[in-house]
């Protein structure tokens, strides 16, 4: 049984049981998780390619009849493997809240106005690079129960598909410097300093427009095989 | 030390961007206009294999439905082949992706319209029982967890050599049950019938 997708390094990522994330309490696994091989049935995945979005899927800023409110950015960077190796044809779906911090959602009840020129969802495929780019505007701040006077940093929700089951990764992107890190459970579940710094965007004054857009740079890296693709042919 | 990206939970409010259609179980007269690129009927019309529709709900630890789970699913298609599958045996004919996207409703349901997978390779060579990759996302859940389900009463769970390694009190945990033309399959995060949940 070779074990083509290393696991050590899922160290990074939160525990599942992480109480100060209270919802964590009653939905995390109690029992130990049963340890397997991968198969073909794990190893495999969706590809989506160009044909499953449409120009301007990447654009928040054109899906109203109008420009959305807020700061305009631009976020992009590449979809990558642990070894460096680039991830094309990534599927990368994100979703956001507004630049007041409220999101296009019934249950969302956040007293903040929602923008009609705003829907904050947004999908592009990786290019051969494993290139990815968004336009959009700076979601705010917004409240939540977790514990008194909770706020959840600025953040940006991102699925991305890699080449496997096992590389499928749902995570936010948060803003350098926001001065809500320490007081946020969800962002604190990953216990390691170096990697939280990975969910932390860098701002990127090359690649700021002029008159236009800041921009922020965001890599994204997903569990990959050790060894090459023909390995499995 | 790890260069990944770890992993953050969904969130409540995934709808718009991954399931807008979806959106309808919540509220039928909200119109999400944002189309839908993965959702919960895998059947394309030159699909190979018996067509079957799967329900379910997902329960946390006090027995409640979690109204905020998103479901996704990935699997082979009818004569066992997996739609990016390397080699030879990738689909050749058939526009059929054995990948599936669902939202909860408010009762922590959620459904699949798809095709009975048949039997793909495991270890060494040896057949696995008919059976679903399941993936689980919520709110409150910081990572997504993996299960499987297979197909109560198939002849082949017998030899499953992933079945195999699940104590055999538990692996009823993996099982859908026939329930006139649904296959219902039940996910507890925690409790006495708590899934079996894979470390993968
Ligand atoms: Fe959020």
């Amino acid at each position: 049984m070779s074990l083509i997708y290393p696991r050590d390094g899922l160290s990074a990522y939160p525990k599942h049981l992480t109480p100060a994330y209270k919802s964590t309490v009653k939905r995390a696994p109690t029992k130990p998780l049963v340890l397997m091989p991968h198969t073909l049935s794990e190893m495999t995945g969706p590809i989506y390619g160009h044909d499953a979005i449409q120009d301007n899927d990447n654009d928040l800023t054109k899906q109203g009849k109008g420009e959305p409110l807020g700061e305009r950015i631009i976020v992009h960077g590449h979809v990558l493997d642990e070894n460096k190796r680039p991830v094309p044809d990534a599927l990368v779906e994100l979703w956001q809240a507004n630049a007041c911090g409220r999101y296009v959602h019934l249950v969302d009840q956040h007293p903040a106005p929602l923008d009609p020129n705003f829907t904050g969802a947004g999908r592009t495929v990786t290019d051969k690079a494993g290139y990815y780019k968004f336009i959009t505007v700076k979601p705010g701040a917004y409240p939540w129960g977790n514990h008194h006077n909770a706020w959840r940093p600025n953040h940006i929700h991102f699925s991305v598909f890699g080449h496997s089951f096992l590389s499928r990764l749902v995570t936010q992107m948060y803003f350098p410097g926001d001065y809500l890190f320490p007081f946020d459970p969800i962002f604190n579940s990953v216990t390691d300093e170096r990697d939280r710094a990975r969910m932390i965007s860098t701002f990127d004054l090359e690649n700021t427009i002029p008159d236009w857009a800041l921009c922020f740079r965001f890599d994204i890296v997903l569990r990959g095989r050790d060894k090459t693709p023909e390995d499995m042919d | 030390m790890s260069e990944l990206t770890p992993s953050q939970t969904v969130g409540p409010f995934y709808a718009y961007g991954l399931t807008p259609k979806g959106r309808a179980k919540w509220d039928p007269n909200g119109h999400y206009s944002w189309k839908e690129t993965i959702g919960d009927n895998l059947v394309t019309p030159d699909v190979v294999g018996d067509r079957i529709r799967i329900e379910g709900g997902i329960y946390d630890g006090d027995g409640k439905p979690i109204p905020d789970a998103m479901l996704e699913i990935w699997q082979a298609d009818g004569q066992g082949r997996y739609s990016n599958e390397p080699g030879s045996r990738r689909l050749p004919n058939t526009s059929f992706k054995g990948h599936g996207r669902s939202a909860c409703d408010g009762n922590g349901v959620f459904s699949f319209d798809t095709v009975k997978p048949g039997q793909v390779a495991g270890p060494g060579g040896k057949m696995q029982a008919p059976h679903i990759v399941v993936c689980i996302f919520g709110r409150g859940m910081l990572r997504q967890v993996y299960t499987r389900m297979y197909f109560d009463g198939e002849a082949a769970n017998a030899a499953d050599p992933v079945l195999a390694l699940v104590p055999a009190e538990r692996r009823d945990t993996l099982m859908a049950k026939k329930q006139g033309n649904v296959w219902r399959f039940d996910v507890h995060m925690q409790g006495d019938k708590e899934t079996v949940f894979f470390d993968v």
